[in-house]
């Protein structure tokens, strides 16, 4: 009895520890702005399916279980995306043809958020009047402005983001994209109607927390919230290698056009 | 007052002296602008976009200038030969400086199809340059080839050419994987030649709108790559020399050979210095072994405005598909004229 009254106290005593600590503060850069700069990557199986999942086969059966799908929890909040009825069925169609229709297998800009859960690194410079975040997969990069904001201009792969500080938070609000980028492997999209607002604060030296809501009325019945860790890439001299993928898929894009053997 | 008070008064006005002296000798040099962190502020949107060519015309010698007569008159020309007609003399078009378009032979011949201004080569975004030729030195011109050189070359041009069998027997550039004058070094393309430097505290990103490919530049030290790690873009290493970015880059792969010739030993050297307001100085020194000896170029960029917008090339090439497709409907078409004969 006594001895799990103390192991109570024990408990109650390092909740309240947890709980009087200050939220993390991360270093300043010069003009004192939080310094989210560095070389980032995801550690999570959300670009096979954002959405809870389980274990599954690829599309490619004589890649074995290289190709199969791992399982995961998922990065959205409730687990599950609140589609339209009316459209999940491009979902559906979306993930009977994901082997070619795919925009990852394609070499194309993964998009936002996906490029930022996608499992390359990706690394952030911090500029006065610019944030670059700049992709290792097919050399994608995004151009965050800090002032000057302006409405997109035109529709983009990776849209037009304009963000601001909030406190110890970068706030980017982006849009004007196309409709070709997916969420994931696993089909899940949206439309040019996209609106992201991501929040990506620094959680301790070496991991950022990172928020993202989603709203998409065309596709999405209300908007949707999907949140994650982004871990730094700590080994000595990490970099982000450049990835040009276009050469590994202009047979899966064009192989049909190719001249016939024999042909002459 | 006493004379310690004194004594410190007379110190703060030599110091405000001498800052206000070095302040005003600063200005006469160029620019002086700064990033929070204390390197040269170099940041923002530029144009590499010239009307001076990569090599002197033959017919201008050893003059490296236009005098600021010449200038002024709009004359940029060097007398012919006696006798020779002339032709595609400096500075009369756009063509001469664009990326592996070199005027080899000293013709300094340019594209006459092209309207300059539709491209944005106007006094706006180009900047004033007196010099003769990009190359700098009293030759102005790329040093002959070495042996080796001339082994690579002879290998270079018995690789088979293009042809429309498949996406991968067509040029880097058709299939949006380089564009030949995105380098480094950076040449102007002849068209959209507009770049981005953006600055942050360990690196600096160089990024050319075509294709796009962001190079994160270190100015800390960073450790060597690998020897068998090849890069399109090469492995750069950056640091401040006074006012300069020195950018130092090695391991390229070779598949982008400058100047059609360059080779995966290229040793770059570029500089970037702010000179005021509305212009940068690219310079950049090649060594490479295909050479029988370094050769350095000079590029003066003008402040250009933003934004740049996305250049997605691979995710838009309807090209590739048309040009692959028309191929095989001819080869269908003379197939069939064949089987009617």
């Amino acid at each position: 009895m006594r001895s799990s009254i103390k192991a109570l106290l024990v408990v109650i005593i390092l909740t309240a520890e947890v709980s009087a600590q200050q939220p993390y503060r991360a270093p300043r850069t010069k003009d004192g702005k939080p310094n989210l700069s560095g070389i980032w990557q995801a550690i999570n199986e959300a670009n096979w399916d954002i959405e809870a999942h389980n274990a599954g086969s690829g599309t490619v059966l004589q890649l074995g279980a290289i190709n199969a799908v791992p399982p995961g929890l998922g990065i959205v909040e409730g687990g599950t995306l609140p589609y339209k009825p009316e459209a999940l069925a491009k979902k559906k169609e979306n993930f009977v043809n994901r082997g070619k229709g795919d925009p990852e297998a394609k070499c194309y800009r993964l998009g936002v958020p996906r490029s930022m859960y996608a499992p390359y690194p990706f690394q952030i410079l911090q500029s006065t009047d610019h944030i670059m975040i700049v992709f290792q997969f097919a050399n994608a990069l995004r151009t965050v402005n800090m002032n000057n904001h302006k409405p997109a201009p035109a529709e983009s792969w990776m849209g037009w983001s304009n963000g601001r500080w909030e406190g110890e938070t970068l706030v980017i609000e982006t849009t004007g994209f196309n409709d070709q980028t997916w969420f994931d492997r696993a089909g899940n999209y949206h439309s040019t109607a996209l609106k992201v607002v991501e929040r990506i604060t620094a959680r301790s030296a070496d991991t950022l927390n990172y928020e993202a809501t989603i709203e998409d009325p065309e596709v999405y019945a209300r908007p949707w919230k999907i949140s994650m860790p982004l871990y730094r890439r700590v080994e000595k001299d990490a970099r982000v290698l450049e990835f040009k993928c276009i050469e590994y898929t202009e047979e899966l894009i064009y192989g049909h056009l190719r001249k016939q053997q024999g042909t002459k | 007052m006493t004379n310690r008070y004194r004594v410190s008064l007379a110190g703060l006005i030599a110091i405000v002296l001498l800052v206000s002296a070095d302040a005003s000798a600063q200005s006469k040099q160029g620019w002086t602008k700064k990033m929070p962190d204390g390197q040269p502020d170099i940041q923002g949107f530029w144009s590499s976009s010239t009307t001076t060519p990569l090599e002197r015309p033959a017919n201008c010698g050893t003059k490296e200038f236009w005098t600021e007569e010449e200038i002024a008159n709009n004359v940029r020309t060097c007398p012919a030969p006696a006798g020779a007609p002339q032709r595609g003399a400096a500075g009369q078009g756009g063509g001469g400086g664009r990326g592996g378009r070199a005027g080899r032979g000293g013709t300094g011949e340019v594209d006459p199809h092209y309207d300059l201004a539709q491209f944005g080569l106007n006094l706006r975004t180009t900047a004033v340059n007196n010099r003769t030729s990009l190359i700098i030195g009293p030759e102005g011109r790329i040093p002959a080839l070495s042996q080796v050189g001339e082994k690579r070359q002879t290998e270079l041009a018995a690789t088979p050419r293009t042809n429309f069998d498949s996406a991968e027997n067509r040029p880097l550039t058709e299939r949006c994987i380089i564009w030949t004058a995105q380098g480094p070094p950076l040449m102007s393309p002849g068209y959209n030649s507009n770049l981005q430097i953006v600055q942050g505290e360990d690196y600096v990103m160089i990024m050319p709108e075509m294709m796009q490919d962001a190079r994160l530049v270190p100015l800390k030290p960073r450790g060597k790559l690998p020897e068998n790690i090849r890069l399109w873009a090469g492995d750069s290493q950056g640091r401040w020399e006074g006012d300069t970015l020195v950018v130092e880059t090695i391991q390229f792969n070779g598949r982008n050979p400058f100047q059609r010739v360059g080779s995966d030993k290229m040793k770059l050297t570029e500089r970037f210095r702010r000179l005021d307001e509305k212009t940068l100085l690219y310079e950049f020194t090649i060594d490479d072994p295909v050479w029988t000896k370094p050769w350095t170029v000079q590029v003066p960029w003008a402040k250009s405005e933003g934004p740049m917008f996305e250049y997605a090339c691979h995710e838009g090439n309807n090209g590739m598909y048309n040009i692959l497709s028309g191929a095989r409907a001819a080869e269908k078409k003379a197939a069939e004229a064949a089987t009617q004969k």
